[in-house]
This record gives C-alpha cells, structure tokens and sequence, in this order.
C-alpha cells in the first residue's frame, strides 16, 4: 500500500490548484481591466490617477460595507441591515458631533472625535451582536433577522433626525471636537483617507481569513455547521462575531460616507447592502457559503464602482448605470454556477 | 502478484445472458485515471458482484453505467447495442437504476416525498399523495422496516435513510439495479432482509450489480465476482470457483486479519466513565440511552456491538457534547465534563468520529488538507496566526498515518473514494491527540486492507495508553482488536463478553437472528 499516499507530489499540485484559484479570481480582475480599457477609450478624463483616487474613494464605501457582507455570506448566512446600520451610524455621528444635550444636569457635551468614532462603531457592534443573537441564539433566518433590522435601523434614523439632515459636522475649535471631515477629505501622500481605512481593513480581513483559527472556523462552520461544530469548532460565537464585524464594518462606512458629505442624512446608504451583496458575489463567492476571499470581494467592489463611475463620466444616465450593474452581477453569478457546478457534477 | 486478465474476458461465458457490458472503459479526472480500460459484464437475473480496495474505481465505474458520468473513452453495451447514457433520467429510461454510495436524498422532505422525487404519481388534482403513500408503506413493509413514509427523512437514523434510499430505487421498477455498498450503515437482520428482496428481484429477472466492502456478507448473494484494483480489472470468476481469500488476494495482494486485542501491558486509571446516563429519543417519546453504566480504563478498547436503533450513537454523540443527557453523568479522568461544550471536551482529550461523515464529519467546501487539521488548529496556531509549516507537517503525517489516497492536501475533498473520506475523518480526530476516542462505525465504507491498518493504528495507539471505544454492526469487527465487547439493546446493555467469546454469542444477546 505504498503508493495510497501522494504527499510527495503535493507541491506540484499546489501551484495547479492556485492556478485554477488565479482564474476564479482573475474573472472579476479581468473585468475590472475590460472596465477601464473601454471607460479610458471613451473618455479623455477617466485613465488619469487623480481619477482613479477619486473613484476608489467612492469604492471605499461599498467596499467596506462588501468586507462585512464577505465575513456573513461565507459563514452561509447575509445582512441586509448594512445599509440601514450605514445611515443610522451617520446620523448617530452628526447627533454627537452637534452636542448631546444632558437635560438633569443642564449641560451640553461636545464629545471629541476620537470618542464620536468610537462610540459609533459601538453602535454598528451593537446592531450586529444583536442580529448575531437572533439568529444564531433563537434561530432566527438571517435573512428574515437582517430585514427586520433594516427597518428598525432605518427607523431610528430617521426618529433621531425628525427625517432632517445633520449639516456642518466639522465641529468647532473653541469646543475642542475639529477633525471630523480628515477621513473623508484628507490625503495622505497624495492617497484620500478613506480609500487607506478600506486597504487597512482588506488587509486585516484577508489576514483574519488566511492565517488565524478564526479563519478557517469561518469557512468551515459555512462549509458545513454541523461537522464543524462536532470538529470543535465555536459555531454559535463564529456567528455572531460575524454579524458583529460586518456591524462595524458598515458603521466605519457610515463615517467615512458622513465625512466625505460633512453631513448625515437618515437616508443615506438606503439599498447599499444590495451593491454590497453584489461586489461579494461578483468577487466569486458562493451565497451557500464556505468559498470565496477578500481578494476577490474587493475587486467585485471595484468592478461595481469603476463602472459606474465610469457611466457617469462618459454621461450615461443613471438608469441605464443600473441596467448595467443589474447585467454585470447577473453575469457574475452566472459564471459561478458554472463553475460550482461544474466541480459538483463529479 | 497476479497480472491483469481483463483481456481473458468474461464474455467467454456463453451460458448465462450479458444485459449490460462495458468495454474498455477509462475515466480521467485531470491527472487521476480512475479506470484504465474495464470490461466489466451484468448478467440477466443474477448478481454481479464489484470487489475491489477504497479508491479501486468502482463507483466510478459503476456511475458510469448509470448515466451519472460519461466514460473519457471506451463503450457502453445494452442488450447488444452501444449506447450513450446522457443523463441519469436517461439510464432509468432504459431500466437502469442506482443507490448510491452516499445517500442523495432531501433531508427536509418525507420519506414518501423522496421515493417519488421526480417521479410523482399524477392524480386528477395534482399529485396522488394518497397513491404514494400506500406504495410507500408496501415497499416499507417489503423491506420489513417500521419507518413512517411521512416522517421527515432528516429525522431518521443513518441506517433508515439507507433503507429509504434503497426502497426508492426498488420503486423505479429497474431491470438492472446497481447497489454501491447499500449496507454500510445496516445491521445483519437488516441486511438479510435485503438479501430476501435481492433473492426475488433475481427470481424476477432483475440483474443486480453489488458492491460491499463486508466480503463474507457479500459473498452470501454473489453469483459472478469481479475485483477491480486500481483501475484495472484484475480478477473474474463465478461465484463456485471463489472463496474468501480468492477475494482479498486479488483485491491487495495479500491476506489480511483484523488483528486481536494488543496484550502485554496493564490499563491505567478509568478514563471515561460514564453513570446511569440516560439520553430521550431524539422523536420525544421513550429513552434512547437507558440508564446506562459503562467505564473504559486508559489502554483499553471496548467495542459496542447492537441493532440499528440500539442507543449506540445517541450515548457516544451525549459522550461528546452533542446531546444532553437528563441524567447520569460523564466523567473524563474521574472529571465531571457535563459543562463543557463539544470544543472544550476535544481540548480535554476526548473525541468523537462520528457515524455520517458527509453531514458530520467533512466540510466539503474545503481541501483533504483544512479538513484534516480542522480540528487541530490549536496545535498549529502560535499567538493569533497559524503556522503553515507546522499545520503542512501534522496534514503529511496524518496521511501517512490514516493511508489516505489522495492527490494531496490540496485535492478536494469530493474527489476521494467514499473510504478514503472516511479516513480522513479518523485522521482528523487522530491529530488532537486525544486520550479517549470513540468511533461511531468507524469501519463505514473502508477496505479490508485499511481496515486492517484502522484497527492497527487504534491497537498501537492504545497500548500508548489511549482508551477506544467503537461500534460496529459486523460481528467479526467485535473480535478483532476489542478486549471487552458490550452488546446494546434498546438503550442498556443487554451482555459483555471478552474477547474469547464467538461470534453466535454475541449476536443471540442482541436481539437478532443469525445470518445463515
Ligand atoms: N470527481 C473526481 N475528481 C477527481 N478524482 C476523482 C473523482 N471521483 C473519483 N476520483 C478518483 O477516482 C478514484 C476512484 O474512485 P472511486 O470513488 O470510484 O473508488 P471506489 O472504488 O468506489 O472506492 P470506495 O471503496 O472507497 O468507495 C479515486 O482515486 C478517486 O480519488
Ligand atoms: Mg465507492
């Protein structure tokens, strides 16, 4: 029975099999390459690197909300509160940074930046820890959980703000809490802030995903939950860190939305988790969960944003901007059945 | 070692009727050939049987005269003619049908709604439910097995799901019923009872192929024998010329036994102890583990032998954390572990292979590799990150250690034979390095051969002080390498025996009737 172990030809098969991992993630890459040879044909004003900044500064703010939903979708489940949670969190900022009022004790407090931040993405965890419970603790459906939160979130936002528009977020000097607008209108060598935070958290992410335990309990408990679970992995605290994560994700989202406009409308990220969904599935991911990767999630962002940014600055109208993304993703899709179903058909 | 004789071919034989033939069949999967040019013959009215190591091709093959696959090269022979199965609707068309190795059913529908999927009987108003259902309880009753056709399939044992499974394919009426190990997850009356119904099929003029890895169980119903080892058809004859060790010579080589208890050092301590444990029946009513008392010293391998239904997995599944016991207790090394969840008791030294390894024991999404060291992450993970090198070292030597043939950590887990994926189930819980483990039918679906090394890997590992504790339904499993043997009934332990004991023994204090 020598010959029943292939270990010695493993390294050969490796370079095989990411190759073929090259190509799943190549199909979003060369899309994207297609998107910006024809948008740089049509337009004088697209290949320029000041353009590309500015389009992957709007990129940021699905991709950061797609970083999230890739953590959801590969543990099997989806959330489809990020858009809501995006605009509560907004508001929830612009209600900080105007002063929280302290009726008992008379007061007004200006809290810093550092402190609405923090506080906002508390809020973002504290949504997701919530739909995390309810579904991985009362069984709720993901989806039938994530919906009612949207409302809820939506709700509030509009509760807090009376339906009105939080402008002037960039606070004043004399009260101590200035600085609001760097994340969304600062450079850093030349590159906008927000497209650095959307790097910094792939990078995290991708890290999280390839080189921790974490990691691969994720991928395994959306593989198969209950195998996982019999393997020893925590199945119910993967889940609700996910939800978690994707919380905070979508609040980082909804400050870095709020700062690039100086201002926060209760409205704002209304049907985002859709493009959200759509950059993951576009990056190769497989709604069953258990496959698909940053690497592939982030370019399924880009290939979302460049193309509309792209129709815009070629002058396409906007219906026809969602014609196209509707076409786009529904390629995608189709091209992962084919694949998925290929490797199932044995 | 003996050299192919495919080309001395069984269609040499005039007397008896080939319905279904393959010729020179081979089948790639990128680099891996499968098969490497099979003649392979059904006779009309008798049963064809498939020998042959895990990973030998014959599911393969046998998927392939089922329209499940199409051949890379070589012909297909129905009655005579050549012909291209483009799908299986196709094959059941033609009267050939298959169970699959790996239950395909619909874990959400009923048991009825999955013997007529696709087939659904038309009524004046939609589907004839009604009609379904009698025809449902006939083929139940046919197969002598109390099941409810309108119990959700998910909620059945494994092996009433392969009853289920098997009643579906009865159900299609096919002339040529192919059977990739219908019985792994059967006890022998259940068994008999299936080889009944082989008996009036044939009777009937229905061809069977079979395929089993319980050679002696097999051997009972084969008329023609054909071994396959790695792609190529090494061996064929009929039944009267063939014995046992004809059999597993030709599939590996050599002769091989299961092994006897490791002897020569004493147990240590009790290492699981397990006090009036009682486990409900997972349908609400009654108690599948009935105040049970059972205690495994380090060192030291008891097998749990009993019917389908006994409470064997139900009191291994509770052992683990799987289930909740209303009473008793389990004790780990005089510890009370009733707190702790299923992580925290793999941590502590105690694991479980569980019975069904597509729902429970593999993440199909992932490589041969991450399954294998799924559980062991820990062992590999240094601060926040794990280490590639050392999780790359523990996935070699589990592969080495289990046998899995594979085309490396990288290959993906459907792509192994039915038996090596079962391995690798092992091999995972294996690398934890536990200090008790149970194995809940561990021998499911693996080869003699691998059998062999199974029981030899947990005979060494025991004499290292490891306390084993497995199941089995095949009786000449509980007198291998088991020092003590606990026959299951209805939850409580009906005898124990030691290892001396015969096989007519232990089958009388389970309930059942001997398989002639
Ligand atoms: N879809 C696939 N992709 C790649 N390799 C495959 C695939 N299906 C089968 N193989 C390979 O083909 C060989 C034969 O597999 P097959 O399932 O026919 O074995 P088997 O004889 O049925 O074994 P077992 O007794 O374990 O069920 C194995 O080496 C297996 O790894
Ligand atoms: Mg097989």
């Amino acid at each position: 029975m020598a010959d029943t172990t292939a270990s010695a030809n493993a390294p050969g098969k490796k370079s095989n099999v990411s190759i073929g991992k090259m190509l799943l993630e190549g199909r979003a890459f060369f899309a994207l390459i297609a998107i910006i040879a024809i948008f740089s044909f049509l337009s004088d004003n697209y290949f320029s690197l000041n353009n590309f900044l500015i389009m992957s500064n709007h990129v940021a703010i699905f991709g950061l909300l797609a970083i999230g939903m890739l953590l959801v979708i590969l543990n099997g489940g989806i959330d489809l509160s990020v858009g809501s949670v995006l605009g509560l969190s907004g508001v929830f900022a612009g209600w900080l940074m105007q002063g929280v009022e302290l009726e008992s004790m008379g007061v007004i407090l200006y809290p810093p930046v550092w402190a609405v931040v923090i506080l906002t993405l508390t809020l973002g965890a504290f949504v997701g820890l919530i739909n995390g419970i309810l579904i991985s603790r009362f069984n709720v459906p993901a989806f039938v959980a994530t919906l009612g939160s949207l409302y809820v979130a939506r709700g509030a936002a509009l509760l807090m703000t009376n339906g009105l528009t939080y402008n002037n977020l960039g606070g004043k000097a004399e009260l101590g809490n200035t600085g609001f607008d760097w994340l969304g209108f600062n450079r850093i060598a030349n590159v906008p802030v927000g497209v650095i935070i959307l790097a910094i958290v792939a990078v995290l992410t991708g890290l999280v995903l390839t080189r921790t335990a974490f990691g691969r309990w994720l991928y395994s408990s959306g593989g198969n939950e209950r195998a996982a679970e019999l393997s020893g992995v925590p199945t119910a605290r993967v889940k609700i860190t996910v939800y978690v994560l994707s919380g905070i994700c979508a609040s980082i989202a909804g400050l870095v939305l709020s700062s690039q406009l100086t201002s926060a409308g209760p409205t704002a990220g209304t049907t985002y988790e859709l493009t959200a969904i759509a950059a993951v599935v576009i990056g190769g991911a497989a709604l069953t969960g258990g496959r698909g990767g940053i690497l592939g999630t982030m370019l399924g962002a880009f290939v979302i944003g460049f193309l509309s940014d792209g129709l815009v600055i070629i002058g396409v109208s906007s219906y026809w901007q969602t014609v196209f993304t509707g076409a786009v993703i529904v390629l995608a899709v189709l091209l992962n059945s084919i694949q998925y179903g290929g490797a199932k058909r044995r | 070692m003996q050299a192919p004789i495919h080309n001395e071919a069984p269609h040499a034989k005039p007397e008896s009727q080939v319905v279904l033939a393959a010729r020179d069949v081979t089948k790639s999967f990128g680099a891996v050939r499968a098969l490497k040019g099979v003649n392979f013959d059904v006779h009309r009215g008798q049963v064809t049987t498939l020998f042959g190591e895990n990973g030998a091709g014959k599911s393969t093959l046998m998927k392939i005269l089922s329209g499940v696959q199409k051949p890379s090269t070589g012909t297909i022979i129905l009655d005579g003619e050549p012909v291209e199965l483009d799908s299986t609707t196709d094959a059941q068309e033609r009267g050939i049908c298959i169970i699959h190795q790996e239950l395909s059913l619909a874990p959400n529908m009923t048991v009825r709604d999955n013997i007529f999927m696709g087939r659904e009987i038309r009524g004046k108003f939609g589907v004839d439910f009604a009609e379904e259902e009698r025809q449902t309880r006939k083929l139940l009753e046919e197969l002598e097995e109390d099941i409810d056709p309108l119990a959700k399939v998910e909620d059945l044992r494994l092996g009433q799901q392969q009853i289920v499974e098997i009643a579906r394919a009865l159900s299609v009426d096919a002339r040529i019923l192919i059977m990739d190990e219908p019985t792994s997850a059967l006890s022998a009356s259940e068994v008999e009872v299936l080889f009944k119904v082989i008996h009036d099929l044939k009777a009937r003029g229905v061809s069977i192929v079979y395929i089993s890895h319980h050679l002696e169980e097999a051997l009972t119903i084969t008329d023609h024998a054909v071994v396959l080892r790695d792609g190529n058809m090494t061996a064929y004859a009929p039944r009267s010329e063939i014995d046992l060790e004809w059999i597993v010579f030709n599939m590996v080589g050599e002769n091989f036994d299961l092994g006897s208890p490791p002897q020569g050092y004493e147990f240590g301590a009790p290492a699981l102890s397990i006090e009036n444990l009682c486990v409900p029946s997972h349908t609400g009513v009654g108690l599948a583990v009935d105040h049970m008392d059972l205690e495994v010293k380090a060192g030291e391998i008891v097998c749990i032998y009993g019917l389908m239904g006994a409470g064997r997995t139900e009191l291994m599944e509770c052992a683990a954390g799987r289930l909740k016991n209303t009473e008793g207790s389990v004790k780990l090394h005089g510890h009370d572990i009733s707190g702790l969840s299923i992580a925290d008791r793999i941590n502590a030294g105690l694991v479980l292979v569980p019975e069904d390894r597509q729902r429970d024991g593999l993440v199909q999404t992932m490589t041969v590799g991450k399954n294998l060291s799924l559980s062991s992450i820990g062992n590999f993970t240094k601060g926040l990150f794990t280490n590639h090198k050392a999780e790359d070292q523990i996935i070699e030597e589990s592969i080495r250690d289990v046998t899995v043939k594979t085309d490396g950590p990288h290959a993906a887990i459907g792509s192994l034979s039915g038996g090596n994926q079962q391995k690798v189930v092992i091999g995972k819980m294996l690398v934890t390095d536990p200090t008790v483990i149970m194995l809940d039918e561990p021998s499911r679906g693996i080869d003699i051969g691998a059998k062999a090394e199974v029981f030899k890997l947990l005979a060494e590992r025991a004499k290292q002080g490891l306390a084993v504790v497995y199941t089995t339904s095949e009786v000449t499993e509980c007198l291998s390498i088991a020092h003590r043997i606990i026959v299951m009934r209805r939850g409580q332990i009906s005898a124990e025996f030691s290892h001396d004991t015969t096989k007519e023994a232990i089958m009388a204090a389970s309930g059942e009737s001997l398989v002639a």
